[in-house]
């Protein structure tokens, strides 16, 4: 007996009165939900993404798209999702590959804590006519100074600073690989950095050619795959990230499906055409924590010791005392990745089942490095979720340094968040390879919408920071007094040391 | 609100407290009578080379059976008795203030705890934060605080404040928003040599705490000013900084004129925000510190509460009022208000 279809995830409807049939919903959709027969656009929407792209370039507003009805039977457990998935593996045999960040329906903690603001007893500050500071070094820095006297008397520094990156706001882009990626989405996004003061990660694709002019913003990052890694590409980068892991599938590796591998893709790479490119799950050179010590201090010995070098976790389970071992590891900056990370392809039950909320993670993260007296060894960059400036607001005042968005930046470029990434198609130019996919995304236009999100960002925590009397980021960094908790739990609100609100 | 005085004879010729009292008391329109104290350097000459440990205890019994174990279990007691008082009308008596002459023992010093500060910090941390009915609101050497919940009259009335006579003076006259009626709540607030006066309100209080903390500090007094004093221990005391630095760490030149200095100060400048983010204190705040080396006032980056001024010879004045200097010293002269950060350091004469 066949198992039959699942039902299409999504209904799309073309008001035909408005409709003034100029095929750019053909044109635009590159998953084939419109055709022409005849004189009549014709809808299948079966291959519908919900990317919005159709919906977005209709002159006349004429198509709508709603998610299809369930029409199962109701039931608590027996959710759609949970019957499609197994009719799906009992077609397939397969994991099920999901794109984008968790979907699961958990509560956010970030919706769950409330900021504060000055009243009577002191004074809010106006960012438009007090001086507001948010440059944010990240790296490395001493726990105390030391003073030496000259021979002439004189009282001089003699601690001297490691290399930091100087962030001009708080907000970095995290690693999206191209190939991933297209090269617009790179190149949009590297302009917004260069412009905005702030850095980009390449993620683990190499750094193409294009990119160059922006080098002084791009962190590099050597992953298990090692693609695209020689000493050139690592003396190019502002910085240089090893990533161990990632929040949307902790515990495994990546994989580029071979049809993103195109000429430029593998040239950059330095892999074949066309072929899967597979980052295994462990770095097959990392089996302990004094491996990577050792990678570590290689890639700043291959550098000359004149770049910080962060590495990246997923958050899971044990992430404060990990972290407290990379803090000891001649690391500058721990990033770590909360469990409602993007990427293009995870399977499903790793998205949204495995690790932590980023949130729980920054708070004992900060509180095990100041436990050991090592919070000044490392700089602490969150991310896995942040979706504004109020999420970037909570994840400073929990006591992280800085914060990298990835899915945020996507959307300003034209992400709907649809989910499809792997597939290759993006009709948003993004991530995709298809050179006619990719012409769709401007770079100009990119960077402007990707620096103005950043900008945005930039403002409105200055303002949520002028309004809580603060005028330097240092004064927000864990100052966890001035958040409270609303509807969390006891448990929660101790890990993250803020009390509940009104107390 | 809140008002605050800081005085220094740099040739440590004292004064007694009666001026000090009288200055006090003419800025109660900046306090509400809910608290009111007083530090003074140089009082107790008779056992200049002791701990002079003022505690509130809530009752002879259990608190102080505790109190007296753990100081002999790290050291001798040379002389303790009650603080003298006088009872107010206007002054509710909560706590029995009393005082121990303390010498720990030199064999105690070892491992974490480096020096006889450290044991002194050590004890304070531990009775404040764990003993029921006890409170030390005061541990430093040849210095004393004594404060209350209530006007400033009936304060220093209370504890006879005109009997003491110090070369170093720091006043507080308090209109108390986190935790009003509480004695230890009232300023100066004290550990070892650091005492601070201070007005205004730390919107970074939550940072400075996290930080201090990771050094052993534990804030018990539920109010933000305690924070300060363990600061000024740890950058000054323990991290050896001098004071200049100290107060450039606490309220640091903003990024745009560290950008324009020359290079060697910029790189000084620019290790001081880096190493010490966590020390920065933002918020409205104007403050006083004292130790057994001088006196520094400073107020915040935008300098949103007032400080000013005043010298006569080798007497340096520092008040949220100059009417308050002038009730002290009608001579004084250079009366002037200092600029946001900057610090004003009055030491002795070598």
């Amino acid at each position: 007996m066949s198992l039959g279809s699942i039902p299409p995830k999504y209904k799309v409807s073309i008001d035909r009165d408005q409709c003034m049939d100029c095929g750019r919903c053909i044109e635009n959709c590159s998953y084939g939900t419109f055709r022409r027969e005849g004189d009549k656009i014709l809808i299948q929407s079966r291959k519908c993404t919900g990317c919005l792209r159709c919906v977005s370039m209709c002159p006349r507003d004429a198509i709508s798209l709603t998610e299809n009805p369930v029409d199962y039977r109701s039931h608590p457990l027996w959710s759609r999702d949970a019957r499609e998935d197994i009719i799906k593996q009992a077609r397939s045999g397969k994991i099920i590959l999901a794109g984008m960040g968790n979907a699961s329906n958990l509560p956010s903690i970030f919706d769950r804590l409330l900021l504060d603001a000055c009243q009577v007893t002191n004074p809010s500050i106006d960012p438009l006519r007090e001086p507001m500071e948010l440059r944010t070094y990240i790296g490395k820095k001493p726990s105390r100074l030391e003073f030496k006297k000259t021979e002439a008397g004189d009282v001089e520094l003699a601690t001297k600073l490691a290399p930091n990156l100087k962030l001009e706001t708080p907000i970095m882009i995290g690693h999206m690989s191209y190939g991933a990626v297209s090269l617009n989405a790179h190149l949009s996004m590297a302009r917004a950095v260069s412009e905005t003061g702030t850095f980009m990660g390449t993620g683990e694709g190499g750094l193409h050619r294009k990119l160059y002019p922006y080098q002084d913003n791009m962190i590099v990052q050597v992953a298990s795959g090692r693609f695209g890694v020689n000493v050139d590409y690592l003396e190019r980068g502002a910085a240089i990230e090893i990533k161990i892991g990632q929040g949307a599938k902790p515990g495994i590796g990546g994989h580029l499906p071979g049809e993103k591998v195109s000429a430029e893709v593998s040239r950059t790479r330095m892999i074949p055409l066309g072929s899967d490119a597979i980052s295994p799950a462990p770095h097959h050179d990392i089996y302990s924590i004094e491996d990577l010590v050792q990678l570590v201090r290689s890639l700043k010995e291959a550098t000359e010791w004149k770049k910080p070098v962060f590495v990246k976790i997923a958050a899971v389970h044990n992430v404060a005392a990990i972290a407290a071992g990379i803090a000891r590891s001649s690391a500058d900056a721990v990033v770590i990745d909360g469990s409602r990370g993007g990427t293009g392809a995870a399977p499903k039950v790793f998205r949204d089942h495995v690790g932590i909320p980023i949130e729980g993670a920054i708070a004992s993260v900060d509180q095990k490095l100041r436990e050991q007296g090592t919070r000044n060894e490392v700089s602490i960059i969150a991310s896995g979720g942040i979706r504004n400036s109020a999420d970037l607001a909570k994840s400073i005042a929990l006591g992280a340094d800085a914060v990298y968005i990835g899915t945020a930046a996507l959307i300003a470029m034209g992400c709907r968040v649809c989910g499809n990434c792997y597939r290759g198609l993006c009709p948003w130019g993004i991530a995709t390879q298809r050179q006619d996919l990719v012409d769709r995304l401007d770079p100009d236009q990119g960077a402007r919408q990707v620096s103005n999100l950043i900008h945005a960002w930039t403002l409105e925590l200055s303002e949520l920071m002028g309004a809580a009397g603060i005028n330097s980021i240092e004064s927000m960094r864990g100052n966890r007094d001035r958040l409270r908790g609303y509807m969390l739990d006891e448990g929660i609100l101790e890990v993250l040391d803020v009390k509940t609100a009104g107390a | 609100m809140c008002g605050i005085i800081g005085f220094i004879d740099k040739t440590k010729s004292p004064m007694d407290g009666s001026k000090i009292k009288a200055a006090l008391s003419l800025m109660n329109e900046r306090g509400s009578g809910d608290g009111a104290g007083y530090v003074a350097y140089g009082i107790y000459p008779d056992y200049a080379d002791c701990y002079a440990l003022h505690v509130f205890f809530d009752n002879m019994a259990e608190p102080k059976t505790k109190v007296d174990e753990i100081l002999h279990r790290w050291g001798t007691v040379v002389h303790q008795e009650e603080i003298p008082t006088v009872e107010q009308p206007g002054l509710k008596r909560v706590h029995i203030p009393w005082r121990y002459f303390f010498k720990p023992y030199d064999d105690m010093i070892g491992g974490k705890v480096g020096s006889e500060k450290d044991i002194i910090k050590h004890i304070v941390m531990e009775v404040n934060s764990s003993i029921d009915g006890a409170l030390v609101f005061s541990s430093g050497k040849n210095m004393g605080v004594f404060k209350a919940s209530g006007w400033p009259e009936d304060v220093a009335n209370f504890y006879r404040i005109e009997d003491y006579k110090g070369y170093i003076w720091l006043a507080h006259n308090r209109y108390p928003t986190n935790s009003p009626g509480w004695w230890g709540g009232a300023h100066p607030f004290n550990l070892l040599d650091w005492s601070v006066v201070h007005n205004g309100e730390i919107t970074s209080y939550g940072t400075n705490q996290r930080y201090v903390e990771g050094y052993g500090y534990k804030c018990t007094l539920l109010t933000d000013t305690e924070v300060v004093a363990y600061l000024f221990d740890l950058l000054g005391r323990q991290h050896e900084l001098p004071t200049e630095t100290v107060v450039k760490a606490l309220a640091p030149p903003f990024w745009d004129e560290i950008d324009r200095m020359p290079p060697a100060d910029e790189e000084l400048y620019r290790a001081i925000r880096l190493t010490y983010g966590s020390a920065l204190m933002n918020g409205p705040f104007a403050i006083v510190v004292a130790s057994s080396e001088g006196i520094v006032g400073f107020t915040d980056r935008i300098k949103l509460r007032p400080l000013v001024v005043g010298e006569n010879g080798d007497k340096l004045y520092i008040s949220s009022e100059e009417s308050a200097i002038r009730v002290i010293d009608p001579e004084v002269k250079n009366i002037r208000t200092p600029r946001a950060g900057e610090p004003i350091i009055g030491r002795f004469n070598a």
